[in-house]
Formats: structure tokens, sequence, C-alpha cells
């Protein structure tokens, strides 16, 4: 692809393109490293002469064990898992019936729906954290997950209904209406004939949407209050930073096993993940 | 249509009569009202209501508990002349300003990188979106523990290659603080950029290179007056999706800083959150974050003039 020398090959194509790969990568290799070293070497300064960064001579699983036994995280790994499934679960459903009628329908408001559905999209969670809490109190749903789980879809609804606008609009036309000519209701057209079409769309909205909800931080942090009920993202910032102190061994540990779900999933559905994130904005 | 033949005969073939519900299911706008009733529910409890909610919020006193009394616009006009107000307006504008320039530059060079073929192509990309999909604020901690000032292992790199000769204090140091929350703010971000860029390279026709080429035209010349005019769309888009998120971004600062060293990483989204949660000042706090309106709304209306210029076209 690049002409001339070989040295220009590594010049503009290698050694940046390793660059990159490096400065992405390295924090995980770091938090992978930091949770098996052990304590006596954690904490070593870095001016000291045995100073030894990128390896350990002594891994231990001692940071591992301590965070799954003393502490409460694989409760927050099962809220965390419980409140994603359950908001990715609603925001699809609310997202392909929607996605549908504003692909498919005629009907009054159309245009103006569509854009409101688009400008939820662009809300940021900081906008409205402080009224909200004022609501999830008043409607007595505070530190239960059920706060996260009916705000998630918020920001979910939006870019799932977005993502699947676009993939119902290239599903011709011709072949609802042969099923409607066959004697279907629109109803049944849809369920039956559209929506198995569009199951890839579907599923790079929905693991798009499961990312998003295993990362958001702001909500859980303000409408959950007691340890039980927090997401792996609060309960490793509130629970395992004690005043000044910071476990980071355990932390790192948390943080490499806060991430193994979300990075499971991504792994079996690259694809489709990246389908999602051109989709949304391709729009 | 053999598929849906068979499909439909299967589902359809024999066709109960019709009853009330069905027959006003037909009527394409009785159908369309039941399947977007559930989105504007949920979208208008959880956020039409809490916007007027928050502006009336931020027209009170409100505290914790205490309900407080219309009080004007007067929160409005103490944040005017707070000093750390105006720094977090002024801190966000530089972060957002600065960190976007540095991921669009950076993830439109992966991107063209990313765009040639090379072995392992495939796991390159699949790797390299690993720091957008992990939770923003585990691997914020990672950042965190590696900009320690006694046991950064950036430092300890830095001076084994001589270009420091003490510690930096990365996130201590109010000067270096708001630089190095950019950092990580960019390498979260670059994948996003990189990835959307790539789709959209992807649909630049090859051939229109090659015939710049055989013109003569240096591949500088090839990238600036071919690639990038075709890109541009794309490119606009994917910035203006991703300045909204990194102009309220939270949980970065939050983990990194907290806002400090003295308010020197203090954005609208952590001031809000100091005294909307931390002093309990409901009726500041809602006042902080909707001070952040007028931009997003910026934001959204040039988004939305070039999504109907692009669909027009």
């Amino acid at each position: 692809m690049i002409e001339g020398a070989k040295w220009r090959r590594w010049v503009y194509f290698y050694i940046p393109l390793s660059a990159f790969i490096l400065w992405l990568l390295f924090p995980f290799y770091w938090m992978l490293v930091t949770s098996v070293r052990p304590d006596r070497e954690l904490y070593r300064p870095w001016m000291a002469p045995n100073y030894a960064p990128f390896w350990t001579a002594h891994p231990t699983l001692e940071h591992i064990t301590d965070l799954l036994t003393g502490t409460l995280f694989i409760r927050w790994m099962a809220n965390t898992l419980f409140i994603a499934v359950i908001s990715t679960l609603i925001s699809l459903f609310c997202g392909i019936l929607a996605g549908y009628a504003l692909a498919r329908l005629k009907f009054r408001f159309a245009g103006a729906l569509g854009t409101g559905i688009f400008i939820t999209y662009l809300v940021p969670q900081t906008l409205l954290f402080i009224p909200l809490a004022n609501i999830i109190r008043n409607f007595q749903l505070g530190d239960s997950p059920w706060a996260l789980i009916l705000t998630y879809p918020t920001f979910l609804i939006p870019f799932c209904t977005w993502l699947l606008m676009g993939y119902f609009k290239a599903i011709p036309r011709e072949l609802e209406e042969c099923a409607r000519i066959d004697g279907a209701t629109r109803w049944k057209a849809m369920l039956y004939i559209i929506i198995p079409i569009a199951v890839p769309g579907i599923l790079s909205a929905g693991i798009f949407a499961f990312t998003l909800s295993w990362n958001e931080f702001i909500y859980a942090l303000v409408f959950l209050s007691s340890a039980e009920q927090k997401t792996v993202s609060v309960g490793v910032t509130s629970e395992l930073v004690r005043g000044d102190v910071f476990y980071w061994g355990q932390l790192m540990a948390g943080a490499l096993l806060g991430s193994i779900p979300v990075a499971f999933i991504y792994s079996f559905f690259v694809e489709y993940y990246v389908a999602g994130l051109t989709g949304s904005v391709k729009g | 249509m053999a598929v849906s033949e068979v499909v439909s005969q299967r589902a359809f073939a024999r066709t109960p009569p019709r009853s009330a519900t069905t027959r006003l299911l037909e009527d394409e706008r009785w159908l369309a009202v039941v399947l977007l009733l559930p989105t504007v529910i949920l979208l208008g409890l959880f956020i039409a209501y809490p916007f007027v909610d928050g502006v009336l919020l931020s027209v009170t006193d409100a505290r914790v508990g205490v309900p407080g009394s219309f009080v004007g616009l007067q929160n409005f006009e103490s944040l005017w002349h707070d000093t750390i107000f105006r720094t977090a307006v002024w801190n966000t504008f530089v972060y957002t300003a600065v960190a976007t320039v540095f991921k669009l530059a950076l993830g439109l060079w992966l991107a063209l990188l990313l765009n040639r073929h090379f072995k392992g192509k495939a796991f390159a990309r699949a790797f390299i979106l690993l720091p957008f999909i992990i939770p923003t604020v585990l691997s914020t901690f990672a950042w965190k523990w590696m900009f320690d000032p006694t046991f950064s292992v950036i430092n300890w790199t830095l001076f084994q290659l001589g270009l420091i000769h003490t510690r930096i204090n990365w996130l201590g140091d109010p000067n270096l603080a708001l630089i190095s929350v950019i950092i990580v703010n960019v390498w979260r971000g670059v994948p996003f950029y990189a990835i959307s860029l790539l789709a959209g390279l992807q649909t630049i026709n090859p051939e229109l290179q090659e015939a710049a080429a055989i013109d003569g035209a240096r591949p500088w010349q090839r990238f600036w007056h071919v690639t990038w005019p075709l890109l541009l769309p794309v490119t606009m888009v994917v910035v203006l999706f991703s300045v909204v998120p990194t102009f309220a971004d939270f949980q970065l600062v939050y983990v990194l800083t907290g806002g400090g060293p003295a308010n020197a990483t203090q954005l609208f989204a952590t001031y809000a959150y100091q005294i909307g949660v931390g002093t309990g000042l409901l009726g500041e706090g809602a006042a902080v974050s909707l001070a952040m309106f007028p931009f997003l709304l910026i934001v959204v209306i040039v988004q939305l003039l070039y999504i109907r210029r692009v669909e027009v076209h």
C-alpha cells in the first residue's frame, strides 16, 4: 500500500499503529498486573531501585479472593447484571415498536415525534439527575434497582429507536404488502414478517444498550445508597476507597472482573457492536 | 416472495373473524398510538417531567427534605458572581474543545491506519474498541493508579527514558490536572472516532484514490483533496455526537480528581453534583445543571439542521 522503501512502511504504518495499540491497551495490562501483585511489591515507589513495573515475580490471588469474600462484589455484579438485562429488554421492546411506527406508518406528528425522540438521545444524564432524584424519591423508588431499570431506558430507547428505524426502512415494503394481501393484519405482518428480518439490528441495539447500562454511573451513584444495592461501578468507587485509603490491589481486581461481562459479550458480537456504533452515527 | 408466501400460509391460513381490537389496529393512526405509547410514557415520565421539575426547582431555595420557596432568578444571579462556577464554565469549554480536537485528529489518523490491508486487522480493530466499551469508571481507576505520584509507572518510564528528572504530580498539580483528565478522555474517545471514521472511509470508492494517484497527486494531496471532503459529513456527525457527552462529562473527573485540586478540574456536572448532592442545595444544584442547557440546545439545533440538509440532498 505504501510506495517506496521498506523503512517508509515502518515509519508511516507499523510504528504509529503499534504506538496506538500500546497506548490504548496498556491500562488493561496494568489492571491485570496490579491485581496479581502482592502488596509489598505494589507499594514500592517508582524511584526505588528494585521497582519492576511490567511483571511480578510473586503473583498472588490474594486481592481477588479478598475482593470476592471480603466485600459485596459478587452482589454488585448480580445487581448490575439484573439492571442491565431488564432495562435492555424494556428498551428493545419500546424501541422496536416505536422504530417500526416511525419508519412505516403514516400519522400526524410523525416527524415531530421522531425529532423529539432524537433530541432525548442528546440529553445527558448530568442535566437531569437532581430533579430526577426528587422524582425517584416521590415514587418511593429510592435505593431500589427499579430506580435504574426505569430511568436507564431514557437514554437507551432513543438510541434503539433511531438504530432500528434505519433497519426497518431498509426492508422492502412489498414483503409486508404480500403478507397483507394474504390476509395478515398489520400487527401480524409486523410481528411475523418485519421483526424477524430486523433481528441483526435488534441484536446490535441490544448489545449496545447492554454495554451502555453496564457503564452508567451518575444515576446509580445518586439513586442508590445502601451497599447491598450498588452496581459494580458505584460499589468499587465507594466501598474500596475508605477515606483517603485506596485498596489498589482490590480496586484493580474489581475493575478487571467488573469489565469481564461486557468484554465477554463484546468478544462474541464484535461485528454487531460495530454495526450498532456506526449505525447510530449514520442515523 | 416464496418465503413470505410460506410464512403467511402457515400463520394466516385460517383467518378468524376480526375483533374490534384487530380492526382498531388496522387503522394506521391507532396502531401508531399503541406502538408509541410505551416510549412516550417512559420518556415523558423520566425526561420531560424531570426537565420541567428541574426548571421549577432552579427558581427555589429547596434543600434536601425542605421544599423551599420561590426565589426568582436568585440562584442564577449568585452563580454569575460565583468564581468557582466561572472556573467550572471555563474548564468545561477548554476540556471539550481540547479533547475533541485531539480525539478527532488521533481518531482520524488511527482510522487511516486501519483502512489498510494488513495481517490481524480484524483483531486490531476488535481490541482497539476496548477503551470505549469497558465501563469508564473502572478503566479510569487504572489511569488514576498510573498517575499516582509515588507509584506511577508513567513517571518511571519517562525517568528511564531520561525525559524527566523529578516526579510529576499528574493529578495533584493544578496546572497539570486538567491536562491529565483530558488525556484520559481522549484515550477513551479515540476508539469511537477511529471506528466511526473507518466506517466512513470504507464507503469511499478506492478508484477515486487511484485516479488521483495516476494524475500524480502525492499522498497528502490525495488525503486533503479526495478523502477529507468525502469524509466530512461523517466527521461532522461523529463530532456532534461526541461533543455532548464530553461537555456533560462527570464520571471521569469524579474518579480522577473529584474536581480538585482547588477546582482546577471542576466541570458543570461535577460542580452540580457537589452543590446538589454533596451540600444538598437542590435549587442551586439544579441551576448549575440547567446552565449547561443553552450550549446543549445549540448542538442539538446544529445537529438537526445538518441532518435535515443531508436528508434533503
